[in-house]
């Protein structure tokens, strides 16, 4: 019965750490219906920046700071040379344009830092607790907490300010925000500040967790089955599936053979989309024909 | 102020080859109602589309309000004062109907990001401010009991409504109305026209509609602007739209007996 708990209470708060990535796709996907593909790239960007500042002996507070700066600089960057002149294209243009980011944003990031591994500290014990005979990572308890706040702030920024109501607005039907003096790329520019700067918290504490180098950006990949199954509209979609696809992956996964873990999240990410194309949570979308 | 609050010169547009607007130029007077008819393609909608921004005429100008354009973009047309509502309804379906109405007050709003974010004393009075507007208009337009609910789960017609509440909240100058009765029934036509003509009259409120409803145009219109095939095919008061042959013409199987009803 420990283990179990032990598992589900660790699968829990590594499933967190999953939504706090999924939540970066989600917030773009409602705003500008496109499927950011260089999230995972962006998250690794921030991620250097900080460790490089820190390296470079830039006291932590300061770091996070000026890293965040130039994620919300980089995301109206964006907007204004990717998105603004895309207006209008297909889905699947501004994908190949996310995908065309991914690899320039990789680059730089890598050309300017370097590639080695680096170690992220920031300064929380990863020393197990104990609670009776349930051991439970301390760093995971944190960083699920750090998760939890975000998507409670999140929550209430989208949910009770006008600006939530504008994206939800803009998410809905784009033409009539625009015809309300919405102003789209503004609301833009915020969205994807604000999925660069959960990508910034994603990637350090992923970063703590495997060191900061290039594969970092590969933990979206992992996302990825979570968003699916989750519903790609669905910020509780992801945390629900997060922690599930964590539990199921040390729990089930082991039941079945341990080679099957990587690859058990998208075979059911699969089923899921046979069954359920909008996902668990997500909006079924209606078009009329 | 000018008695003309907007004016097309020579405005053309074409997709591709295809013309939609050709060469057309018309004036519209503060405070009237002006019906844009025609049959199906004739460029009704794409000229709403380019009074808004949304298309790019090759060709002509656009005076608004004294002011000059060559293109109006979506945003600065909003800006401007340039209300409109769509073909299909564009409500934003999972919101409340009261927060649908919120939203068309966007262009009004004068607080920044961070004051919203941290629910500074200024965003919460314009907070209050935008709700009791809204909350006003919904009065207005009999839709109080409904300011809760989801708008997708309310019926067409009433939708429709709602769609007028959030498009003469933030008071445009100019409100454009594509097919505001389409899909309704004889009652809820009617309903919707003594709206119009009430926002016309008491709010004195530019309009400019498009509408097949030739009995229900003619009866509420000052001014009729008939379109066919892009050209402009007779640009007069209802009087003499109804009795103009070209006008009986281009509706092929229509009597005069019938537009008049």
């Amino acid at each position: 019965m420990s283990v179990f708990l032990e598992t589900l209470i660790g699968g829990v708060l590594a499933g967190t750490l999953y939504a706090l990535v999924a939540i970066g796709f989600v917030l773009i996907y409602k705003a500008s219906g496109v499927f950011n593909y260089a999230q995972g790239s962006l998250l690794l960007f921030g991620a250097l920046t900080f460790v490089s500042l820190t390296e470079a002996g830039v006291p932590t507070v300061a770091a996070l700071a000026v890293t965040a700066g130039l994620l919300v600089f980089t995301a109206v960057a964006i907007e204004r040379f990717l998105l603004r002149p895309l207006a209008n294209r297909s889905p699947l243009t501004l994908f190949m344009a996310t995908l065309g980011l991914s690899y320039l944003v990789e680059g730089v990031a890598q050309g300017l830092m370097g590639s080695r591994v680096r170690a992220v500290d920031l300064g929380i014990d990863d020393l197990p607790l104990f609670l009776g005979d349930i051991m439970i990572s301390q760093f995971d308890l944190v960083a699920a907490g750090v998760a939890v706040v975000l998507v409670v702030v999140l929550a209430l920024l989208f949910h009770r300010t006008r600006i939530g109501i504008q994206l939800r607005g803009v998410a809905d039907d784009t033409r009539a925000a625009l015809s309300l003096g919405i102003d789209i790329h503004r609301i833009w520019q915020i969205v994807w500040a604000v999925a660069g700067l959960v990508g910034l918290v994603a990637g350090l504490l992923w970063g703590a967790r495997q060191g900061v180098q290039f594969s970092l950006s590969l933990v979206v990949l992992k996302a990825l089955p979570v968003l699916i199954i989750g519903g790609f509209t669905s910020i509780a979609g992801a945390i629900v599936v997060g922690a599930g696809e964590s539990l199921a992956e040390t729990y089930v996964g082991p039941l079945l053979g341990g080679g099957i873990t990587s690859w058990f999240a998208y075979g059911l990410a699969l089923a899921v989309l046979l069954v359920r194309p909008a996902g668990l949570l997500g909006e079924r979308q209606i078009e009329r024909v | 102020m000018s008695d003309t609050i907007l004016e097309l010169t020579d405005v053309s547009l074409a997709f591709k080859g295809l013309t939609a607007i050709n060469g057309l130029s018309f004036a519209v007077r503060r405070g009237e109602i002006c019906a844009l008819i025609g049959p199906n393609g004739a460029g009704k909608s794409s000229l709403l589309n380019i009074l808004n921004g949304v298309y790019r005429p090759q060709s002509g100008t656009i005076v608004f309000e004294g002011e000059r354009f060559h293109r109006m973009e979506p945003l600065k047309a909003a800006r401007r004062g340039i209300g409109r509502s769509f073909q299909n309804n564009a409500l934003f379906s999972g919101m409340s109907v009261l927060d649908n109405v919120i939203v068309g007050l966007s262009r009004r709003a004068r607080t920044t990001l961070v004051e919203e974010a941290l629910r500074l004393p200024r965003a919460r009075a314009q907070e209050a401010a935008f709700r009791e507007r809204a909350r006003a208009v919904l009065r207005l337009l009999e839709l109080e009991s409904q300011a809760g609910t989801a708008v997708g789960t309310l019926p067409y017609g009433v939708q429709k409504k709602v769609e007028l509440a959030r498009a003469i909240v933030a008071e445009p100058a100019l409100l454009l109305l594509d097919e505001p009765l389409a899909g309704m029934n004889a009652r809820e036509k009617d309903e919707i026209a003594a709206i119009v003509e009430r926002l016309n009259r008491e709010l004195a409120l530019t309009i400019v509609l498009i509408e097949h409803d030739l009995g229900i145009v003619l009866r509420l219109a000052h001014h009729v602007v008939v379109l066919d095939y892009g050209r402009k095919l007779a640009d007069g008061p209802p009087e003499t739209i109804r009795n103009d042959p070209d006008v009986i013409a281009a509706y092929i199987g229509t009597s005069p007996a019938a537009l008049a009803a």
